[in-house]
């Protein structure tokens, strides 16, 4: 009897546990899913909101653009969401997935071609990718990274698209990209100015691209929002002077 | 969908390679640890299971800092011979045959330790060679139990992800494999592609698992 009675309070603690992280997040935690280029800056932003919001705890949550917007079509309980490119917050827009009128430009960012630091290969303009010496690029999936549509488009603008598309290492996000030439593994690969300065010692920036659209990240509140009052608040946040002085420092632009 | 069967060969392709590299490893490592009493026997077999055990992740990093460009290895091959394994489907296969090896290597293990030892001796008084007594005795009466490894190493081949995505990349045509081109068309929305590619990648498995039944009667059927 005794021993039953153990099992069975045993087997209701344990359901307990199990549920316990689940059963909605807490309500003070802020979800954020943020491009991964924002990595740093969103890290160090997450701790100032937290600081400035005693009781609040921020979740960051990076990714490609692409896979972030997946993650909330599907349901993830997201409260923010900040994309590198406007294509992506558009198809959320669409998909009614932001709340109305949330949405804004916070930086903006530039798009550059990088070799290892070592490299002594001498890249003077997009079309010098076709030397033979350069035989690995490491580029955002187009199909899903933001970083890499970018370079796409403007490889294509350059009518070269063709000639590297077999050169073409895919990666899930711009920073796997930057860690393929930071390894030394793809001769050279296109990633935004900021992340390069994250690895100055192992890349160096051998271009800077023009892109046709410029390279603008919107950041908007989710329609199904667990914490909206936390969510508006860092949209606000992000905006303010404090957030734009971090961003400058990581190298970010005005929007 | 013609670009679905693209990871599909590219999978068979990968997961054969490795299979065919691992059975005769496994079984060569099988038969050593299985008959030859030597000091660290036991620690070679926790050092070659360990792959088994590793997240996928962990394997992946090792490989990745000792085959790449700038790796002991890795930068060996390419300075002797030009060989460069990242981002190579050469690469996936070593990722994948790492991954399974234990499978066979514990299957052969025990599948030689059930043989009695006996029976060679025999074949050895009756005038056999060593290679004799293996083919003709021992590896006939083993074969069954070492054949059930090699599948599921097969089917695990198949399945690598995560050291394959590290170490190969996803290369539409040249290393994106079923699981990677899954997962990337997931991350990227595209779910109707991800549908396809998920109801081949079912499909093969169940073809694997049914043939694998006929091939071991009562083995992995049980």
């Amino acid at each position: 009897m005794r021993s039953a009675f153990f099992i069975r309070s045993l087997h209701r603690i344990s359901v307990a546990l199990l549920f316990a992280g689940t059963l909605g997040a807490h309500a003070a935690d802020l979800t954020v899913s943020a491009a991964a280029s924002l990595t740093n800056a969103f890290k160090e932003l997450g701790t100032a909101f937290e600081a400035q919001n005693p009781g609040t705890k921020v979740l960051l949550n990076f990714a490609a653009s692409d896979a972030l917007l997946a993650q909330i079509a599907k349901g993830a309980p997201v409260d923010v969401f900040a994309s590198a490119d406007q294509e992506t917050m558009d198809k959320a827009d669409a998909q009614k997935l932001t709340a109305p009128g949330s949405r804004r430009n916070f930086v903006s960012n530039a798009l550059v071609l990088v070799t290892p630091s070592d490299s002594t290969l001498s890249l003077k303009a997009l079309a010098d990718l076709q030397q033979a010496s350069v035989k690995r690029i490491a580029l955002g999936n187009p199909s899903g990274v933001p970083a890499g549509r970018y370079a796409k488009s403007a490889l294509e603008a350059a009518s070269l698209w063709t000639a590297v598309e077999p050169k073409a290492v895919f990666a899930q996000n711009v920073r796997q990209c930057l860690d393929y030439v930071a390894r030394g593994e793809a001769e050279a690969g296109f990633v935004y100015a900021t992340d390069a300065a994250t690895q100055k010692d192992k890349v160096k920036v051998a271009l800077t691209i023009p892109t046709e659209t410029p390279i603008s990240y919107p950041i908007a509140t989710i329609a199904g929002s667990p914490n909206p009052a936390d969510a508006r608040k860092f949209v606000e946040f992000v905006a303010s002077p404090a957030a734009q002085a971090v961003f400058a420092r990581y190298g970010f632009q005005k929007p | 969908m013609e670009s679905a069967w693209i990871p599909l060969a590219l999978s068979l392709k990968v997961a054969g390679w490795s299979t065919a590299i691992n059975l005769v490893l496994g079984v060569a490592v099988g038969l050593l640890l299985a008959r030859r009493r030597f000091i660290g026997r036991e620690f070679l077999d926790a050092v070659l299971t360990l792959p088994m055990v590793l997240p996928p992740t962990v394997l992946g990093y090792y490989l990745l800092v000792l085959i790449g460009k700038r790796g002991p290895i890795g930068a060996w091959l390419y300075d002797s011979f030009g060989i460069n394994l990242i981002f190579t489907w050469q690469g996936a296969v070593i990722a994948a045959t790492l991954v399974a090896f234990p499978l066979v290597l514990k299957a052969a293990r025990a599948a030689f330790e059930g043989v009695d030892p006996q029976l060679e001796k025999a074949a050895r008084v009756l005038g056999l060679n060593e290679w004799s007594v293996f083919f003709r005795v021992t590896l006939p009466m083993a074969w069954r139990g070492i054949l059930a490894g090699v599948l599921l190493a097969f089917a695990r081949a198949l399945g690598e992800f995560g050291a394959t995505l590290m170490v190969a990349g996803s290369i539409p045509g040249r290393t994106q494999t079923l699981s990677v081109a899954v997962y990337e068309a997931v991350q990227a929305g595209q779910d109707s592609v991800a549908n396809v590619l998920v109801l081949i990648t079912s499909i093969t498995c169940i073809v694997v698992l049914l043939s694998a039944g006929r091939l071991v009667p009562g083995r992995v059927a049980q």
